[in-house]
């Protein structure tokens, strides 16, 4: 223990002023301008459970990402196959991320190994068996080549998701990855859950695909699609009766063109109906592919596919340059609205579902904290009210430890800009109770040693030396078990841990040091004759 | 005069009624069991088996019933509903809804329907099974993770059988706790596991304050009997004992009166762990010292 008096209350003064200096923001919210200069900003983090707002953990199916990609593979696979004058039968994307072609000759595998090194680094044989006269072989993405398309996959899926939430406008939003493929999104005061989820969750691929009108749709739906077309449907309201419906599309299953290739999209009202719709801009090389693709197919119909809904399939007229289009369905203002922005900021390079989500109202996180702050009131009023009637003044410099300790708590959370949660400041009224068991340790010995005649002087020194190893122990378990909770919690348990280990650190201080110092500044500077404890 | 709960000169004989604190214990321990067998094992909130809640306030009363019927033909049809404050409700389903627009046309639309829109969703919370199963597999290990951390610490700082005596000690509050919050049928959540982790780390604080104490005696008196000792140690801390779980419990209880209801559960797990982790602290911890000395004691005998 420091000896000089005099340094211990500088240090006492030193981190009390430090913590008033953290808490200005936060009590004070709007300082005058020469002040604010001065202060710290930050306030007190409140978690989402006491000011409101969403929860969610997102999964990335990355697998679903790896299946695509290996479906876009088998289809340049095919054409570079036919160039190669390489012969095969039937190539398709089997289960499993993988693909299996059938070759017919057995000049076959070297020509396919060339290609393969050539063209195709990202792919490895998995296994070929002798069929025929040929080998059925089975193609996988290299083992190291699909953890990393994998890991890439959550990247961008993190950055597209932070884009569309910057777009949408969150103050403060927390969009963080966590374990392998799932992402922790936290949006305070967020007023419409369900749009905000929408915008999230929505893959929003978008498509252009051709109808393939030679076929025939009726014959499709009975089951005998043409090879390399799909069915997909689109929705359609009856402006009459406003009945939802569907509508059947077959479609070329090669999608020409996506919104990889968009520049910018916005929302426009259409002069008609007064409906808005998204406008949409191509990139230049977009341009130009949408220039040559509409170029190619005047008189058929283009489809405009988003997540695999035909939003419509309009006639190409003529050849359309300059690279402009319009996506036109039944939409309200929000979705139309929404729809730009998830174009804007891309698509999500695979789908994702929601693990986990909790929302709470904002009238509710201000009753939690009108709760949490009336029973930390009263808890700390009635421990402070009997540690006064128990030991008396000693009581009181106990008290006044106490009411530093809650001070450090608080400051400490804002300068390290923690999260204050409901458990949370239930953690905090729990540690007013253990921070004066360190000082009921303490006196209790110091009524043992005054019992036994000694002056108070030496029966505080005593007590104090007596009381420490105990209240460390004490301490550091407590601390342990909070760290266990940390490493292990969620969100408001978290909360709950950081204040129990700062209010544990904080109460080592004020109720060993603190008190400390004030009790050797009244007995050494007046003279006691008999301890009020 | 100061005030005092507990006389200086105090001497009751704890250690002479261990048997009794035992069996007190194991009926305590077996009521749980029996509870937890009684509702078919522990009831596990959203947090561990999944599902969904979804908290409701109403701006004028309305009945559980009414509630029921609205979501009637919804996919909420088979949802509990548990009334949660004034005309606030609380409806779970074991459904998780990862589909976005799941609520709306489940809880929106039909209580808009039933109850125009006189109410307001204050909070929901929706858990996959997928997570759910993970908050399991972590719930279990936090557990086992503060035992054994606990255990490691006071091994270090104290000696073995203090240690064991310390966690077998947590074992019992654990078990008590879990036995109370089944009897109240209180649904098991991460704030119940937050509770019963912070009794673990409480618990021990008693504990090692007792025997820090014996520690100290047997310092002073090698010669004297280790019941003895105990005896003396718990009844020189027993004043600092009561007045520090009174402290808590009163913060405790301030808590489960005046918390609201989101914490109230919480709250209660952790009313009765101050009890037992008290209790056990004077009883259980030092019992388990003294049984394990006498195990050794009769060892080293046989083997002369």
């Amino acid at each position: 223990m420091i000896k000089s008096l005099r340094i211990r209350i500088a240090i006492t003064a030193a981190i009390c002023l430090a913590a008033l200096y953290f808490l200005v923001p936060t009590f004070i919210p709007q300082l005058p301008s020469p002040w604010n200069s001065y202060f710290p900003k930050e306030k007190i983090h409140l978690g989402l459970d006491l000011q409101g707002g969403m929860h969610l953990v997102l999964e990335v199916d990355a697998e679903k990402a790896l299946e695509s990609m290996i479906e876009r593979t088998s289809v340049d696979l095919k054409e570079s196959l036919m160039e190669g004058k390489v012969r095969f039968r039937k190539i398709e994307k089997a289960t499993g991320a993988t693909i299996s072609l059938e070759l017919t000759e057995s000049s076959g595998k070297p020509a396919l190994d060339k290609i393969l090194n050539e063209q195709y680094s990202d792919l490895e044989i998995a296994s070929s068996t002798p069929r025929d006269s040929g080998q059925l072989v089975v193609l996988k993405i290299k083992d190291k080549r699909a953890i990393e398309l994998k890991k890439l996959t959550i990247e961008h899926s993190l950055e597209t998701i932070r884009n569309r939430v910057d777009q949408f406008g969150v103050a403060e939003p927390e969009i963080i990855p966590e374990g392998d493929n799932r992402i922790l999104i936290q949006l305070p005061g967020i007023k419409d859950p369900e749009r905000a989820k929408n915008l999230i969750g929505k893959t929003a691929l978008l498509e252009f695909k051709i109808v393939d009108d030679e076929a025939s749709l009726d014959e499709a739906l009975r089951g005998n699609i043409p090879d390399g077309d799909i069915i997909a449907y689109g929705s359609r309201t009856d402006r009459s009766t406003g009945q939802k419906g569907s509508v059947p599309y077959l479609l070329k299953s090669k999608s020409l063109l996506t919104g990889a290739s968009l520049e910018t999209a916005k929302v426009q009202i259409s002069d008609r109906y007064g409906e808005p719709n998204v406008s949409i801009k191509f990139n230049s090389q977009g341009a130009t592919d949408f220039e040559r693709i509409t170029g190619e197919n005047v008189r058929r119909r283009l489809a405009i596919v988003l997540d695999g809904v035909v939003h419509s399939a309009p006639v190409i007229q003529e050849k359309i340059s300059g690279g402009q289009a319009q996506i036109t369905g039944s939409f309200t203002m929000d979705e139309a609205r929404d729809l730009a922005i998830v174009l804007r900021a891309g698509a999500l390079p695979a789908p994702v579902n929601i693990l986990e989500e909790r929302t709470v109202g904002p009238s509710l996180g201000s009753d939690s904290i009108n709760q949490g702050i009336m029973a930390t009131i009263i808890g700390s009023l009635l421990v402070t009210i009997f540690m006064v009637i128990y030991y008396r003044l000693s009581g009181a410099v106990a008290d006044l430890a106490v009411v530093i300790n809650i001070f450090l708590i608080l400051a400490v959370l804002a300068a390290l800009r923690a999260t204050l949660t409901l458990p949370g400041i239930a953690g905090m009224l729990l540690t007013i109770g253990v921070a004066v068991d360190a000082n009921i340790l303490i006196f209790e010995r110091v009524r043992e040693e005054l019992r036994t005649g000694k002056t108070p002087r030496l029966a505080l020194d005593t007590g104090y030396n007596r009381a420490f190893i105990t209240i460390i122990d004490t301490h550091i378990t407590g601390i342990v078990a909070s760290l266990v909770l940390y490493f292990l919690g969620t969100g408001p348990i978290k909360g709950f841990a950081v204040t129990t280990i700062i209010g544990l650190i904080a109460s080592l201080f004020t109720a060993i040091f603190v008190t400390r110092v004030i009790f050797d500044y009244v007995t050494l500077n007046l003279n006691i004759k008999k301890l009020s404890i | 005069m100061s005030m005092e709960l507990i006389k200086p000169g105090i001497n009751i004989d704890f250690v002479g009624k261990i048997k009794y604190a035992v069996i007190f214990s194991i009926i305590l321990i077996i009521i749980g069991i029996g509870s937890v067998i009684f509702h078919k094992g522990l009831n596990p909130g959203i947090d561990f088996a999944g599902g969904s809640i979804i908290q409701v306030k109403f701006s004028k009363n309305v009945s559980a019933d009414a509630i029921r019927k609205s979501l009637q033909s919804t996919k909420l049809e088979n949802s509990t509903i548990q009334q949660f404050g004034a005309n606030e409700f609380l409806i779970r389903t074991a459904e998780s809804f990862s589909d976005q627009k799941m609520l709306a046309a489940n809880v929106e639309q039909p209580l808009t329907a039933a109850f125009s829109k006189d109410y307001e969703i204050r909070r929901v919370e929706v858990v996959g099974s997928k997570v759910g199963a993970d908050f399991k597999m972590k719930a279990v290990v936090a557990v086992i993770l503060s035992w054994l951390a606990m255990l490691i610490y006071v091994g270090w700082r104290f000696e073995f059988r203090y240690a064991l005596g310390g966690i077998v000690a947590l074992f019992h509050d654990v078990a008590i706790t879990i036995g109370a919050v089944s009897i109240m049928n209180i649904e098991f959540t991460i704030s119940i596991l937050a509770a019963l982790i912070f009794i673990i780390g409480f618990s021990i604080n008693d504990t090692i304050v007792i025997l820090d104490r014996v520690r100290e005696n047997v310092k002073l008196n090698p010669k004297q009997k280790l019941g003895d000792i105990i005896n003396l140690s718990i009844n020189q801390t027993l004043s600092r004992t009561i007045l520090t779980s009174l402290t808590v419990f009163l913060t405790v209880l301030a808590l489960y009166i005046f918390g609201g209801a989101v914490i109230r559960d919480f709250a209660f797990a952790m009313l009765v762990g101050v009890v037992i982790g008290t209790y056990s602290s004077v009883y259980i911890a030092c019992t388990i010292v003294l049984l394990f000395e006498n195990l050794q004691l009769s060892k080293m005998k046989r083997k002369k």
